[in-house]
């Protein structure tokens, strides 16, 4: 767009198409992004499920039976509750070897691991966003920032997390922290290099020319460029903290055992795989689908709200 | 190269910390629920938990680099006697996945930048979103029941010594590596398509293509080889989850690795075999990054050390 | 004359939903052998698209809808995706406007100049080589032999261009299209390439569509112009008839628009006072520290300069001579590393950043990029008013001055809450302008503050700040790369070189009476020296 003739009206005209495009913007293009869509409804979804877990016909997923043990998907077996009296009930997913109902331990399951990915998320986001305006920002602390989080990042994440919780003991407080631990740097140096590269921008030297202090500067020209990066990331990070709990407790090291965890039920179920895969499937399927969810939810406003992001991976 | 070194410091400072500043007396986690005061004291004194932090890092620190890596409570044995046994099986799964990944991968990335908006494009872009949502354990889960419990292809756990004859060590290796490689394929492949489609936007691609090149050549000669550095990067930072993958995979086909043992270790409170492992691989996946690093001026004239 | 391109009716068009319907319409054009046809325009004029349209390169979102492209009778609109192939680099060639990343970086130059005949010939691979280094030869490329076997990054701009002419034109096409060839490159670089492609031009006979938007470009060696606006050809003619007597009302302006290398008398006040003097500011970039050993680089050695009340200073040179690092100095966005600033009477140039917050008011600086000086986020009011309001002002009082500012520098003060993305580049320098003066500095810097616009922007933006200086009795600080700018705006004038003033004086006795090698070597360099354009007649 040129400006031919030294004429103020003539702005109007620019500015009119120029605002429209605007208008479709962010939301226009979250809604067309199929990415965006199917993630959010999924995700939707298995937040209500979780929620709702007692009201889809989900009973005590701690209720032991000890008469309805390993059994297979849609049977139907009586069975005495914790009062006494004997109810017939249809075990939809199957049985657990300590006849815990695994339809139940399921969608239980589902707060847990949600609780757990937004937890992590928020944690590493928020620690990671401190440090990282730190280090790009005053200049000194730079270099001793970054070589600790070089070292956080040398230790393979599985394994920081295994060793954290190998000396803190396993537990819901000590599982989410441990996965925290080593996503922080990821996020320093993502804010960090944000920092970095808003700070070389014109606007903000112009901001330091007309005497805008520090902080200020930080918080009104450089603060408001990491938002959309730290969403998708912090997206991202809510997914695999989900798999790594999974993992986690899968190996007998997360969450302990009598919680209904997906990481858990499949745990319990690897000794009776051959006979029941299904204590393994249905859990894995909802911990898959979860996980797929938010990663789709994740490309898309990758793809909508930072394209620069988009390129990188 | 030099910024190596305070990194496997910094490394180093970790795994010594974590055990030192758990909450509560080291030696009490070390030696566990049913140890006795006079256990613990002797674990005290041993690891010279009553020093200065400083000098206990001293201590340990040249111990390790020694090779004294110490013994494991659990195995009764030395914590350098179990690795050394539990190495080939993990190295075996690691390259043999590396491997298969990468001739999978890349061919896969650069077709769909290629065809970029095609179904294959689609396809590769899906396939890679599901690798990384579908957790490791239940891909190996679904592989063993329809190959080996099914189908009845390949034996269902189990690890065979290479010495024990190529056969039986392939035969018990695919599975894992396949199981393996397919969050490490989604990772590879997705880079591969991202750097090639961002180069072929590059002013050099409009020479290429000006100078009447054919679509291939445009595609192997100029976008493939400067995009090599962006995916071999994404190779050595993917090895961290090659590495956690290893853990489970080994776990899921019972193979008697380095991941199988810190799990075990974990279970059985084994702190000097966590230890090492964590360090082992924290350097390997270090020194592997190194060497690719060093590798950047082969596939890129204007890096140079 | 025998044409080798003819462009005929040639319509190309936009993707839906853009500011007009076609990018091209309904151009015809031809070239013939031995002649230099330049396609002048501004931004968006199209000029680029013509031109990759002919080699068939053209992106995916524009299409051509009517028309036809003939090289030597055949319609290369029509021909098949292989046949296209063949013609490129035979019959037609282009080198484009970036140097630096036309040329693919893991290739040796030799290799990427081979891969032409080894694609369009059978020779073998000796007798290839022999035509290289003879063709390196004659882009006068120092020692071919070490240079086949270079890496592009090992080369200069101006360098890098000369490949980028070798390659083109090793098969002896019949059309070479050069896409702004020279724009990226320094002024010196610029002179040699341009005469690089006309001598070659006049030996073997090629024919060359020549894209600029630059008349001194055009003055130099075009023999036929076409004037593009908004993909409309609105003047086609003979050169030196177009620059006498444009037909066209936006030819006429658009020449009008180029500065003249006559310097504009201008009345000096010799008693007014200094605003700015700089003594000995030196800085110096990198060193040794713990963790590397660098050489260090003098970004600017021993520079002294003084403004005074109302007048303004240019400093000009090539890239890398470091002017831009003297304006970031004195603006403090950098820290000089020796030697004072004095601004009025206190010593600048030392001060932490908590005493100098106090001075900051003083010196304002105006960017070369007006897309990224302007924080996106934020209305325009808001970065206006920021500055005053960081010394106390309300924010209503500074709203009315925002407003009484945008009427200085001829904005509609209505458009004061839209954002930056509403408006034209020459709109967000002017937007710029006035968040400096909101400040009531005493000194204005202008970091090429007009390199990024538009000829006939350019113009209207120099005259604004003209306007603003006289009203105002600011002292500007004028960086530049361009020496007919610095002629119409400066009562003084400072040569730099490798970090030093080489020639610091006067306008007129700098540029009646260079006396310094480099300043006499810029000053022949600079093209279209032979015309004053704005009085359609030659110097």
């Amino acid at each position: 767009m040129t400006a031919t003739a030294d004429e103020p009206v003539e702005i109007d005209v620019a500015a009119s198409s120029a605002a429209a495009v605007k208008k479709v913007g962010l939301f226009g293009r979250l809604a067309r992004n199929q990415s965006v869509a199917i993630g959010a409804v999924l995700v939707g979804l298995m937040i209500l499920i979780g929620l709702l877990a007692p009201l889809l016909g989900a009973t005590d997923p701690t209720a032991i039976s000890p008469a309805a043990r390993n059994l297979k998907p849609g049977v139907e077996r009586n069975i005495f509750t914790p009062a006494g009296e004997q109810v017939t009930r249809t075990f939809w997913m199957g049985s657990d070897s300590l006849g815990r109902d695994i339809y139940s331990r399921v969608l239980y399951g589902a707060r847990i691991s949600l609780i757990i990915g937004v937890t992590v998320a928020a944690l590493s986001v928020a620690i990671g966003l401190v440090i990282g305006l730190i280090a790009g920002y005053i200049r000194w602390t730079d270099g001793p920032i970054m070589r600790v989080m070089d070292g956080m990042m040398a230790i393979p994440g599985i394994l920081l997390a295994i060793g954290l919780v190998s000396v803190w003991g396993a537990g819901l407080v000590t599982v989410i922290f441990a996965i925290v631990v080593p996503d922080i740097p990821r996020v320093v140096r993502l804010v960090r290099s944000v920092v970095l590269s808003i700070r070389e921008e014109p606007y903000v030297e112009a901001a330091i020319s007309v005497g805008t202090p520090v902080p200020l500067i930080m918080f009104r020209h450089i603060l408001p460029n990491t938002i959309a990066p730290l969403i998708v990331q912090g997206t991202f990070i809510c997914a695999s903290a989900m798999l790594v709990e999974a993992t986690l407790s899968f190996l007998g090291i997360g969450i302990p055992p009598d919680v209904p965890t997906w990481g858990n039920i499949m745990s319990e179920g690897r000794s009776y795989f051959r006979i029941h895969p299904h204590m393994i499937l249905f859990p894995g399927i909802f911990l898959a689908v979860t996980v797929l969810a938010v990663n789709m939810l994740g490309d898309g406003l990758r793809d909508t709200l930072d394209p620069r992001l988009s390129k990188r991976i | 190269m030099l910024a190596t070194i305070p990194v496997l410091g910094m490394v180093a400072i970790f795994v010594f910390l974590m055990l030192r500043l758990t909450p509560g007396d080291p030696a009490a986690v070390i030696a566990g629920d049913n140890a006795n005061a006079e256990q613990v004291a002797q674990i005290r004194a041993k690891l010279g938990l009553d020093e200065p932090l400083v000098s206990q890092f001293v201590i340990w620190i040249t111990k390790m680099v020694q090779g004294d890596f110490g013994e494991s409570f659990f195995f009764k044995k030395t914590v350098a006697e179990l690795i050394s046994q539990r190495i080939e099986p993990t190295l075996s799964l690691a390259l043999c996945t590396l491997v298969l990944a990468v001739a999978i991968a890349v061919p896969l990335g650069v077709l769909a930048a290629h065809r970029h908006g095609s179904w294959i494009d689609r396809f590769v872009m899906g396939f890679s979103v599901f690798g990384f949502s579908i957790p490791v354990f239940v891909v190996g889960y679904l592989l063993i029941y329809v190959f080996a419990i099914e189908l009845g292809l390949v034996p269902v756990q189990g690890y065979s010594r290479i010495a024990g004859g190529f056969g039986s060590f392939i035969e018990r290796l695919i599975l894992p590596s396949i199981t393996l490689a397919v969050i490490y394929i989604a990772l590879i492949a997705r880079i591969t398509r991202a750097s090639v489609i961002e180069i072929l936007g590059e002013d050099y691609i409009r020479t290429a293509r000006a100078k009447g090149l054919s679509n291939r050549v445009v595609l192997m000669r100029h976008a493939l080889r400067n995009a090599a550095v962006p995916i071999i990067t994404v190779i050595g930072i993917g090895i961290a989850l090659l590495i956690g993958g290893v853990v489970v995979t080994e776990s899921v086909y019972n193979i008697p690795g380095l991941g199988r043992l810190v799990v075990d270790a974990v279970l059985a409170r084994d702190y000097p075999v966590i230890q090492v492992v964590i360090l082992m691989f924290s350097f390997v996946y270090v020194l592997i990054n190194l060497v690719i690093d060093l590798a950047y001026s082969f596939f890129d004239p204007r890096i140079r050390y | 004359m025998k044409s080798v391109l003819d462009i005929r009716n040639l319509t190309i068009a936009l993707p839906k939903g853009s500011d007009r319907p076609h990018a091209v319409e309904n151009v015809s054009l031809s070239v013939g052998a031995g002649e230099i046809v330049c396609l002048v325009g501004e931004s968006g004029s199209g000029k680029s698209v013509i031109a990759h349209t002919v080699m068939g390169l053209l992106a995916g979102a524009l299409k051509p809808v009517g028309g036809e492209i003939l090289l030597e009778g055949e319609d290369v609109l029509k021909v098949d995706e292989a046949r296209l192939r063949e013609l490129r680099c035979t019959r037609m060639s282009m080198i484009f406007q970036e140097p630096m990343t036309a040329l693919n970086p893991v290739m040796t130059c030799g290799d990427q100049i081979d891969e032409v005949l080894r694609t369009h010939t059978s020779i073998d691979a000796p007798t290839r080589k022999k035509k290289i280094i003879a063709i390196l030869e004659r882009v006068h490329m120092p020692d071919p032999e070490r240079l086949y076997a270079s890496y592009p990054h090992q080369l200069s701009g101006g360098q890098r261009q000369r490949i980028m002419i070798a390659m083109a034109l090793i098969l002896e096409p019949v059309l070479l299209i050069a896409d702004e060839p020279t724009t990226a490159l320094d002024v010196t670089t610029q002179a040699q390439i341009l005469e690089l492609i006309r001598d070659i031009q006049r030996e073997r006979g090629t024919g060359v569509l020549f894209i600029t938007h630059d008349f001194g470009v055009v003055s130099e060696i075009a023999d036929r112009v076409a004037v593009l606006r908004l993909g409309n050809l609105v003047e086609l003619g003979p050169t030196e008839e177009v620059l006498r007597r444009p037909q066209h009302a936006y030819s006429r302006m658009l020449i009008s628009s180029v500065p003249s290398m006559t310097p504009k008398h201008r009345d000096r006040d010799t008693a007014a006072i200094v605003v700015l003097r700089t003594d000995g500011l030196g800085k110096t970039y990198g060193g040794s520290s713990f963790f590397q050993k660098s050489r260090p680089v003098r970004a600017a050695d021993d520079v002294s300069i003084e403004v005074r009340r109302g007048e303004a200073l240019g400093i000009v040179g090539e890239s890398g001579s470091g002017k831009s690092t003297v304006a970031r100095c004195i603006a403090r966005l950098i820290d000089p590393t020796e030697g004072r600033i004095y601004l009025g009477g206190d010593e600048v140039g030392w001060l932490s950043s908590r005493v100098l917050r106090k001075h900051r008011r003083r010196i304002q600086i105006v960017f070369q990029d007006p897309y990224r000086s302007l924080n996106p986020r934020r209305t325009v009011v808001e970065s206006v008013i920021e500055g005053p309001m960081n010394y106390g002002v309300s924010r209503k009082e500074a709203t009315e001055r925002a407003k009484s500012l945008f009427e200085i520098v001829r904005l509609d003060p209505r458009a004061l809450d839209r954002y930056p993305h509403q408006f034209s580049g020459g709109q967000r320098q002017r937007i710029c302008i006035a968040r400096a003066l909101a400040m009531e500095p005493e000194l204005l810097i202008a970091d090429e503050a007009v390199s990024a616009l538009d000829v006939s922007v350019q113009a209207q933006v120099l005259q604004l700040l003209d306007d603003i200086r006289d009203k105002l009795k600011l002292a500007m600080l004028f960086i530049t790369h361009d020496l007919r700018v610095a002629a119409q705006v400066c009562e003084t004038i400072a040569v730099m070189q490798k970090g030093k003033v080489v020639e610091y004086g006067l306008v007129a006795d700098v540029f009646n009476t260079p006396k310094h090698v480099y300043t006499q070597e810029l000053l022949k360099a600079a093209p279209g020296k032979g015309w004053d354009f704005a009085a359609f007649a030659p110097a």
